[in-house]
């Protein structure tokens, strides 16, 4: 019994109840919040340490013996992720505490919130198939209200996109998780993954790993289902963007890892090459989408769905050095991501818009605030020695070792379009002088943004230790790896030495 | 209190007063025998949550709040609260979470009594769905007022 592998699940949910008790009382609501978070952050390092540790670890819920019950499962990948989400829970919640206004707590920020990292954490953890579906559900429904809290006009519009493609997907989901049951007879993934080896017809099995394909493609924003993205993230309220950045997209990208490497096997040549197209599109489409923008968060938007390419390129090239270089991808981007939205957050607190043109001037009024966009910004593009530049070095190496050229020089054009993406904020935002008739209408100034510099500098610096420290954290993501690349490790983990 | 809302039946409201307790016994009646029967937090927390609402369809919103003494949404927040709750004396035992606990007492007048975590877990239920249901059901009858 692994207390710590059920602790990052029950934390979120316990202080989601929490704080609709706590609905009155505003200031209750964020310390409870603030501390919840915390906890779910420290019970997720606790995770990792553990994992690292002793393998892979399985707890059987309610005492039910998998395959019959539902289990959590913490793999390295896993407990990675978990680690994520609690970093970026963690910084949205206390940047929330002085982004988020009173009228917007009162929509239920606070719950929602916990319920939405429950439901991220739930996705990450599950060891079973349907159960994976139902914290997708969570996280969904969640993240619905999220994005029209505040009910404005642009959100409603994003917000119908989003739903709707969302709901295509998990139909397309839930009938493929059917077709699969109807297959094995099983849910739980452990046992899917062993009865599949034995499975005489591959094509069937083909044709589901592609439904499950197109439905957590959407999900995760790949080419060419990612439409919902950019209609819809630049419209809430910043510190839910950036959570949504940080964490959404990702559960999809893990879901593709988590079956594309335990389940759909059989057919590596035929699903995995789809999969390096579809990789090197998204990336396209991305970053091309991105230099067309002149708004903050839709450039950043845009380019959410360029690097969702690359950690799918990771996974499509299916060598060992290429799933560390797509594990490292997602560890750097989750932060890198997160952290640029928050600036975009604070730039629009300082200056009242989120529109390149109107803006200006920020590097003579605020140098500070200009370093710490460079930090994120360069790093998302690669420069060395910030952590985008070892997660794309290690692509392009596996890259080249696959022989895979055409990828390659894919994924270096995209990594040079993105720097002039980023170039392109740094210059209208920070460099070029305020446009005159755009002069500064601060919507609350600079009060109270200690706490915001505080949250992005501190996501800076960890930007700056995953480059600098990319020795350990290479280990974890190779050990990652090879327990993604070896699935018996799983399957014997789950259901017991047979 | 708008006219389009209230219906102004007199057997309805007499009625009402009756029905209240009634169903709101019977709820607790499915909550108690669903473990090992048909019934459970669900199908009780609807019945409570139909006992409230037809109370405040016979009579008025206000009456009906009064009835209910608590904010639908702190119900809902409590229930979700136990509901987690029910998990973990199993980690004290420990045994994975959710594992049911059972403590079997013997009392004077009611005999052997078996109570247990999955109880809690559906009274948590119970307190969702009541919350729930009038939370939806209160907002929608406030907005049309």
């Amino acid at each position: 019994m692994r207390l710590e592998v059920a602790l990052p699940v029950i934390i979120p949910l316990f202080f989601g109840a929490l704080t609709l008790i706590l609905w009155r009382w505003r200031l209750a609501q964020r310390v409870t919040t603030v501390v919840g978070t915390g906890l779910m952050l420290l019970s997720a390092l606790w995770l990792l340490s553990a994992t690292w540790q002793d393998g892979i670890l399985v707890m059987h819920m309610g005492n039910w013996q998998a395959p019959f019950g539902i289990v959590l499962v913490s793999d390295l990948l896993g407990a990675i992720m978990v680690v994520l989400a609690g970093i970026s829970g963690f910084a949205t919640a206390v940047y929330s505490l002085t982004s988020m206004s009173k009228r917007h707590e009162a929509f239920g920020y606070y719950p929602l919130l916990h319920l939405l990292l429950a439901g991220v954490n739930g996705a990450f953890l599950t060891g079973d198939i349907f159960n994976l579906y139902v914290w997708f559900e969570v996280m969904l429904v969640a993240s619905f209200a999220l994005l029209i809290l505040g009910g404005e006009r642009a959100q409603m519009e994003g917000a119908i996109k989003y739903v709707t493609l969302n709901l295509v997907s998990s139909a397309m989901f839930l009938s493929a998780i059917g077709l699969l049951y109807g297959l094995t007879g099983t849910l739980n993934m452990a046992d899917i993954a062993d009865k599949l080896s034995y499975a005489e017809d591959p094509g069937i099995i083909t044709v589901i790993a592609m439904l499950f394909l197109v439905s957590f493609g959407i999900k995760a924003g790949a080419f060419p289902f990612f439409f919902w993205l950019p209609a819809s993230y630049h419209t809430p309220q910043v510190a839910v963007s950036a959570l949504f950045a940080a964490l959404l997209t990702k559960v999809g990208v893990y879901a593709l890892f988590r079956v594309f490497t335990l389940i759909f096997t059989q057919d590596v040549d035929y699903t995995h090459e789809i999969l390096l197209w579809v990789a090197a599109a998204t990336m396209l489409t991305g970053v091309l989408g991105a230099a067309a923008q002149f708004e903050f968060r839709r450039i950043l938007s845009f380019h959410i769905i360029s690097q969702i390419g690359y950690m799918i390129m990771g996974l499509a090239l299916f060598t060992p050095l290429a799933i560390v270089g797509g594990v490292f991808y997602i560890m750097h981007h989750i932060i890198v991501k997160a952290n640029l939205f928050l600036v975009s957050g604070l730039v629009y607190r300082l200056k009242g818009t989120y529109e390149l043109k109107e803006l200006g001037g920020m590097y003579r009024s605020h140098p500070m605030l200009a370093i710490l966009f460079l930090i994120p910004a360069l790093s998302l593009a690669g420069i060395p020695p910030l952590s985008g530049f070892f997660a794309k070095f290690i692509l392009i190496r596996a890259g080249v070792e696959a022989e895979a050229w055409w990828i390659v020089g894919v994924a270096l054009v995209v990594g040079l379009l993105t720097l002039y993406s980023m170039i392109k904020i740094w210059a209208e935002v920070f460099w070029k002088a305020q446009p005159e008739e755009h002069a500064d209408r601060p919507v609350h100034g600079s009060v109270g943004s200690g706490v915001l510099y505080l949250t992005i500098g501190g996501m800076a610096a960890l930007t700056v230790f995953i480059g600098l420290g990319a020795e350990p954290i290479y280990r974890i993501a190779d050990a990652a790896a090879h327990q993604l690349l070896n699935p018996s490790l799983y399957i014997d983990a789950v259901l017991g030495e047979r | 209190m708008s006219p389009q809302f209230t219906l102004q039946s007199l057997i309805l409201r007499t009625a009402a007063h009756f029905l209240l307790p009634l169903l709101l016994i019977f709820s607790v009646f499915l909550l108690l025998r669903g473990h090992n029967e048909p019934g459970g937090g669900f199908i009780a927390g609807l019945v409570a949550a139909s006992a409230v609402a037809l109370y405040m369809f016979a009579l008025d919103i206000r009456s009906a709040k009064r009835v209910l003494r608590f904010e639908p949404r702190d119900l809902l927040g409590w229930g979700l609260l136990f509901g987690v709750i029910s998990g973990v004396p199993a980690v004290f035992m420990g045994q994975p979470f959710f594992t049911s606990q059972w403590l079997e007492l013997t009392l004077p007048v009611l005999g052997d009594l078996k109570v247990g975590t999955p109880l809690l877990f559906d009274i948590g239920v119970y307190l969702v769905v009541i919350g729930g249901v009038l939370l939806i059901l209160l907002s929608l009858a406030e907005a049309e007022e």
